[in-house]
């Protein structure tokens, strides 16, 4: 076993408290494991990979010709649209995978160790982020593929791309405590596909938004995805940052200010 | 059985658990209904149970993994409530269900377990390396654990649960579904824990094992602790063998049963269809006597054992009544014991 004798317990220097430091560190290693995972089995990659690529492919050429004339004037409007809804979509999968990896042994084991308690729903969150990265880079890839030159420049299509990946964290806030108070992984994904489709479809990402009907205007002008798309279409596009962009971002802090909390409270207590 | 430990443990009144108390219901289902437990640093402590006792939600409670409704426990002086944080810096589990993670690989789970425990990256990967080495697992350390054994799961188990050197290390049935050559190898493992000054916390549903392991033992049953002591007391208040015993002819079956308890002394278990009768006996050589009184008694034996003592019989001894479900494998788990001390 060892060579050394154990230090005897009331030897040693002991906290009871993570500090922040540690929480973060914890975290790190957390999302760390996190990517390991995603390397392990990049068969769960096929979500964000053929995602973007099919997507992007069906709705330009299916409604291109009857929203914008043709495919080449529709990019404009449909790329920006498909980035948040894959991207967003992706953002389900947190609250899934968190759900099944609260139901596996190895939980106990984190739950046993001196470390943070936040960590691994942190670490979760965290390493979805590349997640976001691949879904976003291969969306705007399969634009530039199908002839979509944004006028912003490559510096504003950046801008996007990291402002559309901070959003989908705020939102798989929201996943993520479906995840952490659903019993099971399958109604996680259940309740989240709802949500994605109300958010995703009653907004503007794919059709214009004065082809709806009054009442529906209403909803799809308030909701934040409405605002986050016509912000990335600003950046993309005239590579402007409008008001757009401050109620999106101000969407995204609402909802990290509401669902952060709950889904911590929720998660101590069921760990 | 002597420990190198026990001669180097700690000053006496350093209790590694001191739990008294302890409830925990799921439901109506008193789950542990008032346990009080007291272990000795560097001992080996066995909780003794059958399947549904509440071996597991005691070990949760005790390792705060779950909190308990009433009672109170320390480890090593430190509150698993109040002080929890402090109490995971003290202790290490090795859970009935193996608690790493599946899709990993071997050495990237003890990775990930030494980072979160503070570790540098160079220094985690040679811990994580070391106990590989150790366990018997180095070749098996980049292969996904998907298609590990039970057995090397259960090592790769009780690894991860060593990286820190925890003072108090609690294994849940660590032997229970590993084969007989498996199970050796892992009681060597705990012996070896132990020498290093170790207090081990083990649960087991096998009186033989706890036998092999422990110092003291406590038995529980029904969320309560039924008996608690040194090895040798509890041994000897349950007899130090089992007598097994199937008659000629099933009508007799009561009459062969009084003849037993009163030669023996002690209660009997009878399975009438299958004719057969078990009871404790605290000195084979009570065997003679029992025969000439079932040759005066006209009783005729179809076959005759007499055994190590199972948990049944310490069950019948300790509470009147035999372990309600018999847990799966306590057949086999006896033809197993007994290859193990042949
Ligand atoms: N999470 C739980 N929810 C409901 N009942 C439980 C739970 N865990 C254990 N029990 C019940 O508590 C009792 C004790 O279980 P357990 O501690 O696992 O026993 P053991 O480990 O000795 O086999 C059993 O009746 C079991 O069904
Ligand atoms: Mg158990």
């Amino acid at each position: 076993m060892n060579d050394y004798p154990l230090t005897p317990g009331a030897q040693r220097a002991l906290k009871n408290h993570a500090s922040v430091g540690q929480s973060l560190r914890n975290s790190f290693t957390m999302a760390y494991r996190g990517l390991l995972k995603i390397r392990r089995t990049p068969e769960q990659l096929f979500d964000v990979t053929l995602q973007p690529i099919l997507f992007t492919l069906m709705f330009t050429y299916i409604f291109g010709g009857a929203i914008s004339g043709n495919v080449h004037n529709y990019l404009p409007v449909i790329i920006p649209g498909i980035l948040v809804q894959t991207v967003i979509t992706t953002s389900i999968v947190t609250g899934v995978q968190l759900r099944e990896d609260m139901d596996k042994g190895v939980f106990d084991r984190f739950k046993s160790l001196p470390i943070a308690r936040i960590a691994p729903l942190a670490g979760a969150l965290l390493a979805d982020t590349v997640r976001y990265a691949i879904a976003t880079a291969l969306t705007f890839a399969m634009g530039y593929l199908m002839g979509y030159r944004p006028h912003g420049g490559f510096g504003h299509v950046v801008i996007a791309a990291v402002f559309v990946i901070a959003s989908s964290w705020a939102i798989s806030w929201i996943f993520a405590f479906f995840g952490v108070i659903a019993r099971t992984a399958s109604s996680v994904q259940g309740i989240s596909v709802i949500v994605l489709f109300l958010l995703t479809f009653l907004s503007n990402a794919f059709v214009p938004v004065k082809t709806m009907p009054g009442w529906l205007q209403w909803f799809v002008n308030a909701n934040p995805i409405s605002h986050l798309v016509t912000a990335v279409r600003d950046l993309v596009n005239a590579g402007s940052i409008g008001g757009d962009f401050g109620i999106a971002l101000m969407g995204a802090a609402v909802i990290v200010a509401i669902f952060a909390p709950l889904t911590v409270r929720a998660y101590m207590r069921r760990t | 059985m002597e420990h190198a430990s026990k001669g180097s443990a700690p000053q006496s009144g350093v209790w590694a658990v001191d739990a008294s108390g302890l409830v925990k219901t799921f439901g109506d289902n008193r789950a542990v209904d008032g346990v009080d437990l007291r272990v000795r640093a560097g001992t080996v402590y066995g909780v003794l149970g059958p399947n549904g006792a509440g071996k597991t939600t005691t070990i949760s409670m005790l390792a705060t993994l779950l909190r308990p409704d009433a009672g109170t426990a320390r480890i090593f002086g430190h509150d698993v409530v109040k002080e929890a944080h402090i109490v995971r810096q003290l202790i290490g589990v090795t859970g009935q269900y193996a608690s790493v993670d599946e899709t990993l690989s071997a050495t990237e789970n003890l990775v990930v377990f030494s980072r979160l425990l503070g570790l540098g990256r160079a220094e985690a990967k040679r811990k994580a390396s070391e106990l590989l080495e150790e366990f018997g697992l180095a070749e098996a350390a980049k292969r996904p654990l998907k298609n590990f054994s039970g057995g090397m799961r259960r090592r790769l188990d009780l690894a991860a649960s060593l990286i820190a050197q925890p003072p108090l290390i609690f294994l849940d049935e660590p032997t229970t579904g590993l084969d007989p050559r498996t199970r050796a190898q892992m009681w060597d493992t705990i012996r070896r824990l132990v020498k290093t000054g170790s207090t081990v916390m083990l649960t087991t549903q096998y009186l033989d094992e706890a036998d092999q392991l422990a110092d003291r033992i406590a038995v529980i049953d029904r969320g309560r602790v039924v008996a608690e002591g040194a090895v040798d007391e509890l041994k000897a208040s349950v007899g130090s063998s089992s007598l097994h015993l199937r008659i000629q002819e099933g009508q007799l079956i009561e009459r062969a049963r009084r003849i037993v308890e009163q030669v023996l002394g002690a209660q009997s278990v009878i399975s009438p269809e299958a004719g057969k009768i078990t009871a404790p006996m605290a000195d084979a050589d009570r065997v003679a006597d029992l025969l000439i009184a079932f040759r005066q008694g006209g009783v005729r034996l179809a076959e005759m054992s007499v055994q190590k003592p199972t948990l049944d019989e310490v069950f019948l001894t300790l509470t009147g009544h035999g372990v309600k479900e018999p847990p799966a494998q306590s057949s086999a788990d006896r033809n197993e014991t007994e290859v193990m001390q042949a």
